[in-house]
């Protein structure tokens, strides 16, 4: 991990469920950070929107539809593979992996290098 | 070798439970919007929490009698018309959370107005003009009487109870333009209360306001000089939208349909020339629709002037005269194109800034304010300036232009 900013300790990693997360306040920020598929990311719990409080959000698998060849609807479901996490504000949703807003790529989170070492999670902000 | 130096504990909030507008104050600090008077000019109350004290003003005892007795879900259910749509997409958006604002911090008032002041500390609102939720569908009641007595009730109990807590919380009252003869009694009882601004129509009816039974509330609005709102919504179960299978969909296009048939009505039918001191004001369609109806209107106009026999300019000159509510703001993908809209509509003098809190797409004072093509002074006058001249409010205490 570079070493500009100052590193805070989270939480052992073993207090990270897969799948969610956990707030902090590192110094003056608040920080989302979650464990997605074995790896930990950490954002800036500010919405890209209008600044809300998106890492407080409801994480849910990506919403897809599914179709026949022909163009018709099969159906609809959750893919538990691609996590994003929702804005309670808005419902801005990001993928958690990547930090990008799922709708309009343009936008992303402020995210901030993670370490993991000796069980434990530190980031750097 | 550099020592690497010793890691920093967080606090860890495991739960990631949150303080719900604790970020609003936040966006509005970094902005320095407690120095900016800014009013909103479209926020809400759930009035159905407040039912049994609003039952206590219902004048006629059959329609009082259901709102004495049945929960808040039956009386959505059996007394107010539908209005079908999940705003919280399954969960997604949060803002029933807001049944758990602090209400310590303003003893001895009302808990809805305690719960908006503190919305309004968070967001950096000087003044907030109140409206209902969901009687919004009320223009839709099969029986006229219930709008009306329902309207009156609520207007009497929202003055008495919860503009009383504060001169910063203002309202337009609800007008049941359903029955005309009422309307104008509303008038003549509302207008001069403490924290009434105006009136307000929901946009979602079929009374087509231009016949003649309605020419006298809107002769005793002009007499007053009083404003005028249209306040919009979505109505998924009329015919227009039934096509639709998504509420995205009847979200995106319900609120600026109403909007553009009450104003369509307005101006087609000279009411602007013959109610010249009515301001007629749009709330909650956004702005892009505005262009498009200037658009359409001046073009039919210049071919068929005949069936608008009372218009003496375009359409466009009299809805540029109109006020149009920001909420919620379009941001166009080039702020360029954002740009040519506010111009159009003559934003910097027609937009008042408006929340829409506690709804699900509530927008913060930095909507406007980060608007990149705007001076200071026209942000200034669009979060406050406009509405503060409309309304005559004065300038705001705690704001450096009133010390």
């Amino acid at each position: 991990m570079a070493d500009q900013g100052v590193e805070y300790r989270i939480c052992p990693l073993n207090q990270l469920p897969e799948g969610g997360g956990v707030l902090a306040v590192a110094g003056e920020v608040e920080v989302g950070v979650f464990r997605v598929r074995g790896r930990v990311h950490a954002y800036e719990n500010r919405c890209r929107h209008q600044g809300g409080p998106v890492c407080t959000g409801e994480i849910l698998g990506r919403y897809e539809q599914v179709l026949n060849p022909d163009g018709t609807v099969i159906g609809e479901r959750f893919n538990p593979d691609q996590l994003r996490i929702a804005c309670p504000w808005h419902g801005w949703e990001y993928d958690l992996e990547t930090g990008r807003c799922t709708a309009d790529p343009g936008y992303r989170l402020r995210r901030f290098p993670v370490e993991v070492r000796d069980g434990d999670v530190f980031i750097r902000v | 070798m550099a020592t690497r130096a010793e890691p920093r504990q967080a606090t860890v909030i495991s739960d990631r439970s949150f303080s719900f507008l604790a970020n609003a104050r936040k966006e509005a600090e970094q902005r320095g919007l407690f120095d900016v008077p800014i009013v909103d000019c479209d926020c809400h109350v759930y009035e159905t929490t407040a039912t049994r004290e609003i039952a206590r003003y219902i004048e006629n005892p059959a329609v009082r009698r259901p709102f004495e007795r049945y929960s808040e879900a039956m009386i959505m259910h059996a007394m107010m018309p539908g209005n079908l749509g999940d705003r919280n997409v399954a969960g997604r958006i949060k803002t029933d959370l807001d049944a758990h604002l602090p209400t310590g911090k303003y003893n001895g008032v009302h808990p809805i107005a305690s719960g908006l002041l503190h919305s309004m500390d968070q967001m950096a609102i000087d003044y907030a003009i109140l409206f209902p939720t969901p009687m919004l569908t009320l223009g839709t009641h099969p029986q006229p009487e219930v709008e009306v007595e329902l309207a009156r009730a609520y207007n009497r109990w929202l003055i008495e109870q919860v503009l009383v807590a504060s001169p910063r919380i203002r309202t337009l009252a609800y007008l049941p333009l359903s029955d005309p003869d009422a309307s104008v009694a509303f008038v003549e009882e509302f207008a001069d209360r403490p924290g009434v601004l105006g009136f307000m129509v929901t946009a979602v009816r079929y009374q087509p306001i231009h016949q003649n039974r309605f020419m006298k509330v809107f002769a005793a609005l002009n007499e007053g000089g009083l404003p005028l709102a249209f306040h919009s919504g979505p109505n998924w179960s009329d015919r227009p939208f039934e096509q639709l299978n998504r509420f995205i969909s009847a979200h995106a296009l319900g609120f600026p349909f109403y909007a553009m048939v009450q104003l369509t009505n307005v101006v087609i039918n000279g009411l602007p020339e013959r109610f010249p001191r009515i301001r007629f004001i749009f709330m909650e369609a956004g702005q892009a629709w505005v262009p498009f109806l200037i658009a359409r209107l001046d073009n039919e106009y210049r071919q068929r002037s005949s069936e608008a026999p009372l218009l003496k300019r375009l359409p466009s000159d009299y809805i540029r005269q109109m006020f149009f509510t920001t909420q919620p703001f379009e941001h166009l993908r080039s702020a360029e194109h954002t740009r040519t809209v506010l111009e159009m509509m003559d934003g910097r003098h027609s937009l008042l800034y408006s929340s829409d809190y506690p709804h699900q797409d509530f927008d913060l004072p930095s909507q406007i304010w980060d608007l990149p093509f705007l001076t200071g002074d026209e942000k200034r006058d669009i979060l406050g300036g406009n509405a503060m001249r409309l309304f005559g409010l004065p300038a705001p205490a705690r704001t450096p232009s009133s010390q």
